[in-house]
């Protein structure tokens, strides 16, 4: 884990994250699907997740794009 | 054989259709936005993904607003059940469809007749089938909520002005819903440029999909929170409430989606998309044109609408005098192998309209992939049996 710091975005549902992931990786910021973890949420979706010091890039990006964000955490 | 009933379903469809199909059975076969383990991932990414194909063909504002369903008799449902209330009004068209019509009457009906109901009024079009937008406009009152029109004809294929209507719309605080059932796919049709609101399409007709997909498109103008669902339950999202999510396109998806058909959705509409919808429509015009000049020459035929192939879908109704449209039906396919579609086609309205009712019409339903041969063979063989029902 040296050298990672991750973040996640939790978005609405499976559809939101899949949309979320082809607009970072058109802008290309990397991101990974994963599921939500299991202290941020007891949903059974997936998320988002990121380099900590790619979220502000990451919020822009999709905030231009009109989505919803349920939260932004440091994991 | 002589495939004309694409007004009903589309057949053949496009190449990679049924492989994309069971492709998804075979090696994917997990529910789409139900887990997080990587089937589920990639169901969801296949179901996605014909989300955005769908938004492309008729620019609609966000992927996510594509909310999928059945077909497109459930999405006017789910616009027209869930959209109006009691004591609403809403103009519609004398051209409709059943799938317009009866959730409209059954609405009219509730909670008694002198009640508070929806109001609904019906603007007549011409016998031609063709709608005045003026008279749109006219027929709006101030508790006018909706306009809901097709965009074309089933049974004879005439075009209705939307972007028109869509205008008058904007202009008096409405919505427009418009059932694309006959068009999407064989017409361009931009929600956007057009002005639509609300757009119902189904999958199984010129987008090339299969059966049992379709949706509704929710546009921008359009406060999703006042739609009520027609059904609730599962969306594989805020698993921890009770309470139906009030997101799109999840607030209107519950339970398992037909997934395995919107992977051929998707790979029907991605073909729509590369050849081009102009493309389509330039040939289907080319078609209609041919057809309509072919029957009109034969003695004893009666061609339905307004003849110009410019103004409709490749949807040509029509009668041979002294013969029963069912008998024209049952010959062509036994004798010629022409299959059509024969009767009402669901639109007791429109058939009233162009004064074909009771007795309704022989349809010829032409798609992409007709050629002009087979409608010659057709117009030879409607001539054959006009000239022995003389």
């Amino acid at each position: 884990m040296t050298g990672h710091q991750y973040a996640v975005i939790l978005v609405h549902s499976t559809s939101h994250a899949i949309r979320a992931e082809k607009l970072l990786h058109r802008a290309g910021v990397a991101c990974k699907m994963i599921p939500v973890p299991r202290h941020l949420s007891s949903d059974c979706g997936v998320c988002l997740r990121l380099e900590r010091t790619e979220t502000a890039a990451a919020r822009e990006v999709l905030q231009a794009a009109g989505m919803d964000l349920v939260g932004v955490h440091d994991i | 054989m002589i495939y004309f009933d694409n007004a009903a379903t589309s057949w053949p469809k496009p190449p990679g259709v049924a492989e994309t199909m069971m492709h998804f059975l075979s090696d994917v076969g997990a529910n789409p936005g139900r887990a997080a383990h990587r089937r589920a991932v990639e169901a969801g990414r296949i179901v996605y993904d014909a989300r955005e194909a769908v938004a492309e063909l008729f620019n609609a504002p966000d992927p996510l607003r594509v909310a999928f369903g059945k077909n497109v008799t459930e999405a006017l449902n789910l616009a027209l059940r869930g959209y109006l209330r009691p004591g609403d009004h809403v103009v519609t068209s004398s051209m409709e469809h059943n799938s317009m019509m009866r959730p409209l009457r059954a609405l009219e009906r509730q909670d008694g007749p002198s009640s508070g109901g929806v109001r609904v009024t019906v603007v007549a079009c011409s016998p031609q089938g063709v709608l005045d937008p003026a008279d749109v406009e006219a027929a709006i009152r101030p508790d006018t909520k909706l306009v809901a029109l097709n965009h074309a004809s089933n049974v004879v294929g005439t075009l209705l002005p939307v972007a028109e209507v869509g205008a008058i719309c904007r202009e008096r605080g409405l919505l427009l819903l418009v059932d694309a059932a006959q068009t999407g796919g064989a017409y361009p049709l931009d929600m956007q440029a057009d002005l639509i609101d609300l757009l119902a399409f189904t999958g199984h007709k010129s987008l090339g999909g299969p059966m049992g997909t379709g949706g509704l498109i929710v546009g921008q103008r359009v406060d999703e929170t006042q739609i009520e669902p027609l059904i609730r339950g599962g969306t594989g999202s805020r698993s921890e409430h009770e309470e139906q999510p009030d997101f799109l396109p999840d607030v209107f998806e519950s339970g398992t989606p037909n997934a395995v058909g919107l992977a051929g959705l998707e790979a029907g509409v991605r073909w729509v998309l590369e050849r081009g919808v102009e493309q389509i429509r330039t040939h289907e015009v080319a078609l209609t044109r041919r057809l309509i000049g072919g029957l009109k020459n034969i003695p004893g035929v009666t061609v339905y609408g307004g003849h110009d192939a410019e103004l409709q879908t490749a949807t040509v109704s029509f009668n041979v005098a002294g013969m029963e449209p069912s008998e024209v039906g049952l010959r062509l396919d036994d004798e010629y192998g022409v299959l059509c579609r024969v009767g009402l086609h669901c639109a007791p309205a429109a058939h009233k309209t162009l004064g074909t009712f009771p007795v309704g019409t022989v349809r010829f339903g032409l798609g992409a992939f007709n050629a002009a041969h087979e409608v010659d063979k057709a117009v030879s063989a409607v001539a054959a049996l006009a000239q022995e029902a003389k």
